[in-house]
């Protein structure tokens, strides 16, 4: 196999559209969200890891918060008013870096460096090298505490910036996930949003057979939060859905996002064996056929 | 704002001075205070001066005597209640929101409980979040080994970007709470129930990472920190009373290590004797060992904590352990001998 190199690299750079017409927004989400899956899938082909199944099904939700969501962008990444979105499910570091690649926040080039030898690009995500990187995770359950915690510094700010957390379905059997959403709802942090990545899959089987969640919306509406269920494919619901803050006025918002470990790609998708597999060079093929027929 | 200084008592010992002095006061004799006290005066200060100070707490408001803190600020004492992950992981997501985080709760469930976001969260991602450790070592006595936290230096000092700080009275207390606060980054400061006499000046200014030489001596060197530090000088007088000349070297910075302090002792005094409130491997006895070993190589006594501890006080449990002045002055003793 040939290693990560510079000719891997096919990432154009998008820009935030904040005011453009909702269509539009949604076209160019979805043309982001399809290059960003091209160049994951090739990034954890020639690196030779990666974690490519919970990227897939979580790239539809990263490319609509950076491509007309958050209010970040390379320019004010620093400004403490800035939104904030921290990515709790830490493994999907790749295909974080992409998304910052694609608007602009790392140099698309820095992409060929993915997990070599003293890269930035760590198989979990640093802020203190990754621009645009909020948090230090890789752990799980360690994103929705500190989340909730500068939710609540933006409370004591009185501060209209607004704070989002990614975290996986299977990663909520930590406990301090649920310890952080009591604390959430207790302080009526009603500008935080938890989007769970309901792909139903954990590393080796489905959360089912492993230690069910459900009744998961009952759940986190017994814990004080506004609870909504979105197609966590579909850039349109999810656009209207993680736009609205507050999604009900003193309550923290929790969206269960439905998706599909390792969408869309036919072989990939919602199939366990695909968690942290690396594609050979005929998959790789394969599926990259698959996303260019997709192309709008 | 109404005035948030918080008169606790700081200034106020807890326990009268002996009625009757002899000729030469021992540091024995000198009245006792608790290092919470401290804290509490020392945190509604610098909320005071500082708005982005928070204190977070998991239920510790009493434990950590705040309750006046909590009425002076009622919005920036944040309680998460018994959840300690979550208490650590929201003091980082506060940082992130530029506050200051003043994370205050029991040692042995702060760092046991949280260590994982205490690595992850604070250390790693580098956030500027201060972790105050209340009633370490063996500070809850008969409460017995769930809530001894004899283990906190060795996990915390194991941690890269970990400062960890153990005060050894009231004055170094607040001095160490000032530094923190004025520093970006992550600090363990370890904040002691047990009462101690003052050892250090009122002008005393805590410099991380440095050693301070309380008393000079070329026969031996005593190295402590916390509560056990006033004990060692108590056993440095009784030495003198025999002849035997110790250096007393204060250690309150256990990471960084002042290393040309333990370099200097080994090569000019001719053994080295650790104490402390906190186990025998892996804390400041072994971070002392690692420089000695690697540098110059001489006798060496750790005292320290050996095992979970049967039921009795603090300084019952001490004074088994040999860290009474005369078994640390014992210890000295046969080191040389």
């Amino acid at each position: 196999m040939t290693a990560l190199a510079p000719d891997h690299i096919t990432m154009p750079v998008f820009h935030r559209l904040p005011h453009a017409h909702r269509d539009e927004q949604i076209a160019q989400i979805a043309e982001a969200a399809r290059q960003i899956r091209i160049q994951d899938l090739k990034l954890v082909h020639y690196a030779g890891a990666g974690h490519i199944g919970g990227d897939l099904s979580a790239i539809d939700i990263l490319a609509t918060l950076y491509g007309a969501v958050l209010d970040v962008t390379p320019e004010n990444v620093d400004d403490p008013e800035r939104d904030r979105f921290i990515l709790s499910k830490g493994h999907i570091a790749g295909a974080l870096y992409v998304t910052l690649a694609a608007y602009g926040f790392i140099p698309v080039e820095d992409l060929a460096t993915f997990l070599k030898p003293l890269s930035k690009l760590n198989g979990h995500p640093n802020r203190n090298y990754v621009r645009g990187v909020e948090a230090n995770t890789g752990p799980l359950g360690h994103g929705l505490p500190i989340a909730v915690g500068h939710a609540l510094s933006a409370k004591l700010d009185v501060s209209q910036r607004r704070t989002y957390v990614l975290v996986g379905d299977g990663e909520l059997q930590e406990g301090s996930n649920w310890e952080a959403m009591m604390a959430a709802s207790q302080y009526e942090l009603d500008r935080l949003t938890v989007i769970v990545d309901r792909n139903r899959l954990q590393q080796g089987a489905t959360v089912r057979e492993t230690n069910d969640l459900e009744p998961l919306d009952q759940k986190a509406a017994a814990f004080g939060f506004a609870v909504v269920e979105v197609n966590g494919h579909d850039h349109g619901e999810l656009l209207d859905v993680l736009s609205a803050v507050p999604y009900r006025p003193g309550k923290p918002t929790f969206v269960i996002a439905h998706t599909h470990k390792g969408h869309p790609i036919s072989f990939m998708s919602n199939n366990t064996a695909w968690h942290h597999k690396v594609p050979t060079a005929e998959q790789l093929e394969l599926a990259l056929d698959e996303l260019k027929a997709g192309a709008a | 704002m109404t005035d948030i200084r918080v008169k606790q008592g700081g200034t106020t010992p807890l326990e009268p001075p002996a009625a009757s002095r002899s000729a030469r006061q021992s540091i024995a004799d000198r009245p006792r205070y608790d290092c919470r006290n401290a804290y509490v005066e020392t945190l509604a200060e610098l909320a005071h001066e500082n708005h982005r100070i928070v204190g977070v707490v998991n239920d510790s408001v009493g434990s950590s005597k705040l309750d006046a803190f909590k009425r002076a600020f009622p919005d920036r004492l944040i309680n998460v209640g018994i959840a300690e992950q979550d208490m650590v992981g929201v003091a980082t997501g506060l940082a992130n929101g530029g506050r200051i985080a003043f994370v205050s709760a029991a040692s042995c469930f702060l760092t046991a409980r949280a260590l994982e976001q205490i690595k992850a969260d604070v250390a790693y991602s580098n956030r500027n979040v201060k972790l105050c450790g209340m009633s370490p070592g063996m500070a809850y006595g008969e409460l017995g080994p769930t809530h001894h936290s004899i283990e906190d230096i060795a996990w915390l000092r194991a941690i890269d970007n970990m400062t960890t700080v153990v005060p050894a009275d009231p004055i170094e207390t607040a001095a160490a709470m000032r530094w923190a606060a004025a520093v970006e980054g992550p600090v363990f400061i370890r904040v002691s129930r047990m009462s101690v006499p003052e050892v250090y000046p009122e002008d005393y200014a805590f410099v991380p990472g440095r050693a301070v030489t309380l008393r000079d001596g070329d026969d031996v060197t005593l190295i402590s920190n916390g509560t056990v530090l006033w004990r060692t000088l108590v056993a440095a007088e009784q030495l003198a009373d025999d002849g035997i000349s110790a250096r007393v070297i204060s250690m309150p910075t256990v990471k960084p290590l002042d290393t040309e302090a333990v370099v200097r002792a080994a090569r000019e005094t001719r053994g080295i004797v650790t104490a402390e409130e906190a186990t025998v491997g892996g804390a400041l006895g072994g971070a002392v060992a690692e420089t000695v070993v690697q540098n110059h190589p001489t006798k060496m006594r750790i005292l320290g904590v050996p095992e979970f501890a049967p039921t009795g006080s603090a300084g019952f449990l001490l004074d088994r352990y040999g860290m009474s002045p005369e078994g640390i002055a014992a210890a000295a003793r046969k080191l040389i001998t």
